[in-house]
C-alpha cells in the first residue's frame, strides 16, 4: 500500500488537504505528520501551508523541519500547496522581508495596492481571492485532464517569481501573468488550493497521487 | 482570463436545519444542511456559507458535526458564521473543515477580536459580516449604520467607517448584508453595496434581498460587488445555481462554468 505524508508544522487545519487526499487516493494511507522519519518514508509528500511566511518558516524551524522538506521534495514525488509553494523558494517579501528554504531560485513578491483591471480600469481586491483560470506552460502529468483553462481557488495576497522561467509550469492572470505552479523533477507546487478546487482539483490531486516522479 | 465573481449560497441553520425567515422571522424549513449542500455544490456553487442561528448555546456542536459532514465530501470553500466569540470558536470550525469563519457582534463588541483572529489564523479565513440599515432621512446624503443580534440592536456606529476599520483590523473580506432588503426579494441595496466595495479593498459580498437573477447581475455591475450571496431562491426550487451562473455570464461577468 503507498503512502502519502500530509506534513504537519502547525500552521492552520490539514483537514480539507486529508480528506481531498483520501477522496482521491483509493487505497493509499494518509499521514498527517511532523515526524522526520514517517515524512521520509512515505511514499509521496504534501506540503501545505497558510497564514503568513514568517510564521511558517519559524513554525519548520522549530520542528526542525527545514531539511526534511527539502529532502522529500528532491528524492519522491512532492507537492507544495499556497505557502507551501512560497516557502520553496529564496526569499519572501511579506513580513519585511523573511529568508526560505531556497530549493527554486526566485523570490516571492506583493501583488501591490494599486492593481488595476486594464479592461475595466476598476481596482483590483487584495488578497487576490476566487476562481481563476490556470493555463498550463507545459506538459506536465499532473495536467492530465486539465490542460486548459480550467478554474482553480487562490485566496494569496504574494506570488512566486522564480528567477528561471523553465521552473514556471503554469500561469494565472492577476491582471499581468503570475506562475500559478512550479515544477522541478518531481518537485511540484501550486499557488491555488486543489483541496477546495472542486472537480479540478480533484483530477490534479488524483494525477499527483499516481505519479511516479517522473517528467 | 480574469478572476471570475462568485455565486455563495447561504444556509441559515437553526438546531441542525436548513431555515429561512423573512426578516427574520416566518421562519421556513429548507431541508438537511449536509443534503442540501451537496446539491448546491453539484450545481457548481462557488463557496458556501452556513450562517449558524442556533439560539441555545448547548446546541452549538451541532454546527460543527454538519461542517465536517460537509467538509468531507464538499471540496469547495465553506464559510461558518453565526455565534463566534472566541479564537477557541474559531479553531474548532477550522479544525471542523470550514475554511473562513464570519465574525460580526464579536467584531461590534471587540474590536480587537478582529485583529487578534487575522493575527493568529491569517486574513484569509477571516470575514467580518455587516449587518447595515439606512438611517438617512429622504434628501439628506445616503448614511448607514451598523445593526447586530441578527438585526434587532442598533449601534451608532457608520458601515462605512466600520468597514474600514475592519479592514485595518485584518479582515479578508466582508460579507455586507442589508437588514433593509433582506429577505424582501426586492433586490441588493446596491449604493451600499457600491460605498463600501470602493472604500475598501477587500472583496465584498453583497448580500440580502435577492429575487431575481438579475439582481444578481445588478449587484456585481452596479454594487460592485465581488461575490453575491442569495438563500431562498436556490432553497425553494425557483432557480439553480448553475442557472444563475448562466444567467450572469450570458450578462457579460466572469464566471466559473
Amino acid at each position: 500500500m503507498s503512502s502519502i505524508a500530509v506534513i504537519d508544522y502547525g500552521m492552520g487545519n490539514l483537514h480539507s488537504i486529508s480528506k481531498a487526499l483520501q477522496h482521491v487516493a483509493g487505497d493509499a494511507q494518509i499521514i498527517v505528520t511532523a515526524d522526520r522519519q514517517q515524512i521520509l518514508e512515505a511514499d509521496r509528500v504534501v506540503f501545505p501551508g497558510v497564514g503568513a511566511i514568517r510564521d511558517t518558516m519559524t513554525e519548520l524551524a522549530r520542528l526542525q523541519l527545514n531539511e526534511v522538506v527539502i529532502e522529500a521534495a528532491r528524492t519522491r514525488p512532492f507537492l507544495g500547496i499556497c505557502l507551501g509553494m512560497q516557502a520553496l523558494l529564496d526569499s519572501s517579501e511579506e513580513n519585511g522581508g523573511i529568508d526560505c528554504l531556497g530549493l527554486i531560485p526566485g523570490q516571492v513578491r506583493y501583488f501591490g495596492d494599486n492593481l488595476k483591471d486594464p479592461q475595466t480600469n476598476s481596482t483590483l481586491k487584495i488578497p487576490h481571492m476566487g476562481w481563476n483560470q490556470v493555463t498550463p506552460s507545459r506538459p506536465h502529468p499532473l495536467w492530465h485532464g486539465i490542460e486548459r483553462d480550467h478554474w482553480f481557488y487562490f485566496v494569496h495576497s504574494y506570488f512566486v517569481d522564480p528567477a528561471n522561467p523553465d521552473h514556471c509550469a503554469a500561469e494565472a492572470d492577476y491582471p499581468s501573468p503570475f506562475a500559478a505552479a512550479i515544477a522541478q523533477d518531481k518537485m511540484v507546487a501550486v499557488q491555488f488550493h486543489p483541496e477546495k478546487s472542486h472537480d479540478s482539483g480533484m483530477t490534479l490531486l488524483g494525477n499527483f497521487t499516481r505519479w511516479n516522479g517522473e517528467v | 482570463m480574469a478572476l471570475a465573481k462568485r455565486i455563495i449560497p447561504c444556509l441559515d441553520v437553526d438546531n441542525g436545519r436548513v431555515v429561512k425567515g423573512v426578516q427574520f422571522v416566518d421562519i421556513r424549513d429548507a431541508g438537511d444542511p449536509v443534503e442540501v449542500a451537496r446539491r448546491y455544490n453539484a450545481e457548481g456553487a462557488d463557496e458556501i456559507t452556513f450562517l449558524d442561528i442556533t439560539a441555545s448555546s448547548g446546541n452549538r456542536d451541532t454546527i460543527l458535526h454538519v461542517v465536517e459532514q460537509v467538509a468531507g465530501e464538499v471540496f469547495i470553500p465553506l464559510t461558518v458564521g453565526g455565534g463566534i466569540r472566541k479564537t477557541e470558536d474559531i479553531r474548532r470550525l477550522l479544525n471542523a473543515g470550514a475554511d473562513k469563519v464570519g465574525i460580526n457582534t464579536a467584531a461590534v463588541h471587540n474590536p480587537d477580536f478582529v485583529r487578534e483572529a487575522s493575527e493568529r489564523f491569517g486574513s484569509q479565513c477571516i470575514v467580518v459580516s455587516i449587518d447595515a440599515k439606512r438611517v438617512s432621512a429622504a434628501g439628506e446624503p445616503l448614511r448607514w449604520e451598523i445593526f447586530t443580534h441578527g438585526g434587532r440592536k442598533g449601534t451608532g456606529i457608520d458601515a462605512i467607517e466600520w468597514a474600514k476599520r475592519m479592514v485595518d483590523y485584518g479582515a479578508g473580506e466582508i460579507l455586507l448584508t442589508s437588514m433593509d432588503r433582506d429577505g424582501t426579494k426586492s433586490g441588493f441595496d446596491l449604493e451600499l453595496t457600491r460605498t463600501i466595495s470602493d472604500v475598501t479593498n477587500v472583496p465584498v459580498i453583497a448580500s440580502g434581498g435577492v429575487g431575481t437573477l438579475d439582481h444578481l447581475v445588478d449587484g456585481v455591475k452596479k454594487g460592485n460587488a465581488d461575490a453575491v450571496l442569495a438563500a431562498s431562491i436556490f432553497h425553494f426550487g425557483e432557480y439553480t445555481v448553475g442557472e444563475a451562473k448562466r444567467y450572469m455570464a450570458d450578462h457579460g461577468i466572469v464566471m466559473r462554468l
